[in-house]
């Protein structure tokens, strides 16, 4: 680091490798370093399997890195804890608590009285429009609800960075534009920094700051982007449209690596893979 | 050889009226809530431990499966030369009957616990034994149900066996005692009060409760 400012989030040459049968072992993680400013919105992407929501749970501390360090507010991860507060893919609640109860969880432990906890996240719950289903069990709500309870419930943590694992990839198209903008909007208004993992390149784009793109077996990070999100509400437009050109084309040759290593020779290279039409939509999921 | 129905209905209900059939109930019952919390108790920590270490899995996990095989009567005997031909020889087999099957039920909802829970909860800053008792056990509460409606009938049954072996009152001793006395008519009331304590339990109890956790969690 050195210098003046401290980086709030910051990856320093992380290293990870996992059991594997054949192989012995195999490196997913080579040598990452990332710097992540306070209150920046961060995205990960990255073909499948490149690693991303590995670093993800490193910063988490729900795994340990071979080598390497990171660190948040100065203050090296060991262990999970409630300053990094992760959104998993699946909602994960808790069936046999209701809605207030979820989201209350963490604020209990962190030892505040029953009374505050439950103003604290009912606050949290109108942020994310669910007001009138606090006494609801999980199960009684729709999937995009259960995402934005998940959602409150790492928020009302206020925690120093809120990891989201693919957060959206689970839900239908429509629920996750409202939860695009839904997000946007509480980031604005929390100013809490952000570290995103996604295959989905236009959400990255539409969503965060920095824009980090990962080759794949072992993860590396291939290059990063900056991009102007959608402040006022996500409208793409030519420069987002630009920017996610750019990557799926930095991220072709991952992608072709993916394909010759899951199929082998069988699988025949053409000269343009993915699918583009004219109308900008180019496969969201790659 | 068949005593009439309204003799039996007679027999019955004077026995609940004057206490004959209603204390045999009490001291049965009593036997079985201590020998099932007992059992229950220990199922549960078994459970743990063979949940947490992969080294007591391999060693009492296996010595377990191999005794739920063992019906509970057959360590009647050797419970008589221990304790002596007592109400505690009874409370003996009626734990034993339901430990073991209470035990391998923990342990698979422990095991159970979909690792997304576990992720959550620690990283809510959850640990020890506040992640037991707020993540782990409750995430196996449906298996924990099941397993407590089966230990409840393997101590049931041990619990007649055993009354029935030994002394000391109780449902089985009276069955005993009607078979001495020739009085099929007792034999046939204790019989009927038996099959009825068993349906309440499994239908009102147990299937209630199960039914409840799962409308709770939305499960079917």
């Amino acid at each position: 680091m050195g210098g003046e400012i401290q980086m709030y989030l910051s990856i320093d040459g992380i290293e990870k490798s996992f059991p594997h049968k054949e192989k012995g072992r195999v490196n997913v993680l080579d040598n990452i370093s990332l710097e992540v400013d306070k209150g920046q919105f961060v995205s990960i992407v990255g073909p499948s399997g490149c690693g991303k929501s590995t670093l993800l749970y490193l910063i988490a501390g729900l795994d340990k890195p071979d080598t390497g360090e990171i660190r948040i507010a100065g203050k090296k991860v060991t262990n999970p804890g409630p300053d990094r507060v992760v959104v998993f893919q699946e909602d994960g609640l808790f069936p046999w608590l209701t809605v207030l109860d979820n989201v209350t969880y963490g604020l209990r432990l962190k030892g505040l009285p029953k009374k505050q906890a439950d103003d604290k996240a009912k606050e949290m719950l109108k942020m994310v429009h669910l007001s009138n289903f606090i006494d609801a069990y999980p199960h009684q709500l729709s999937g995009g609800m259960k995402q934005r309870v998940a959602i409150a419930r790492a928020l009302v943590m206020e925690p120093a960075i809120l990891l989201m694992d693919e957060p959206f990839a689970a839900l239908d198209e429509q629920t996750r534009m409202v939860l695009h903008n839904e997000l946007l909007e509480i980031w604005q208004k929390t100013k809490v920094t952000i570290f995103f993992v996604t295959h989905n390149i236009r959400e990255a784009v539409l969503l965060s700051e920095k824009i980090v793109v990962f080759e794949t077996r072992p993860g590396k990070i291939k290059e990063i982007y900056f991009s102007k999100t959608m402040k006022d509400g996500i409208m793409p437009n030519d420069a987002t449209f630009h920017l996610e050109k750019q990557i799926l084309a930095s991220l072709q040759g991952e992608i072709e690596k993916v394909l010759r290593e899951e199929m082998g020779d069988d699988y025949n290279f053409k000269a343009d893979p993915l699918h583009r039409d004219s109308s900008g939509d180019m496969g969201s999921h790659i | 050889m068949f005593p009439s129905l309204s003799q039996v209905l007679l027999t019955l209900y004077t026995g609940l009226v004057n206490g004959q059939i209603a204390i045999a109930i009490y001291t049965s019952m009593g036997r079985l809530l201590i020998g099932f919390t007992i059992a229950t108790v220990l199922g549960l920590f078994l459970g743990y431990l063979i949940w947490r270490s992969k080294l007591v899995e391999d060693t009492l996990g296996f010595l377990i499966t191999a005794l739920q095989s063992i019906p509970s009567i057959v360590w009647f005997p050797l419970a008589i030369i221990w304790f002596g031909l007592n109400d505690f020889s009874i409370l003996f087999i009626v734990a034993i009957g339901a430990t073991w099957t209470m035990t391998i039920s923990a342990t698979s909802g422990f095991k159970n616990v979909p690792k997304l829970y576990q992720r959550v909860a620690k990283t809510l800053g959850s640990s020890g034994f506040h992640f037991l008792r707020t993540v782990i056990l409750p995430a196996s509460v449906p298996q924990i149900i099941s397993g407590l409606r089966i230990a409840w009938a393997f101590s049931w049954r041990a619990l007649m066996a055993g009354e029935l072996l030994g002394a000391g009152g109780g449902l089985g001793h009276l069955l005993e005692m009607g078979r001495s006395l020739g009085q099929m008519d007792l034999v046939i009331s204790v019989m009927i009060i038996i099959g009825v304590i068993g349906t309440i339990m499994d239908n009102l109890v147990f299937l209630r409760l199960e039914r409840r956790v799962q409308k709770k969690w939305g499960i079917s």
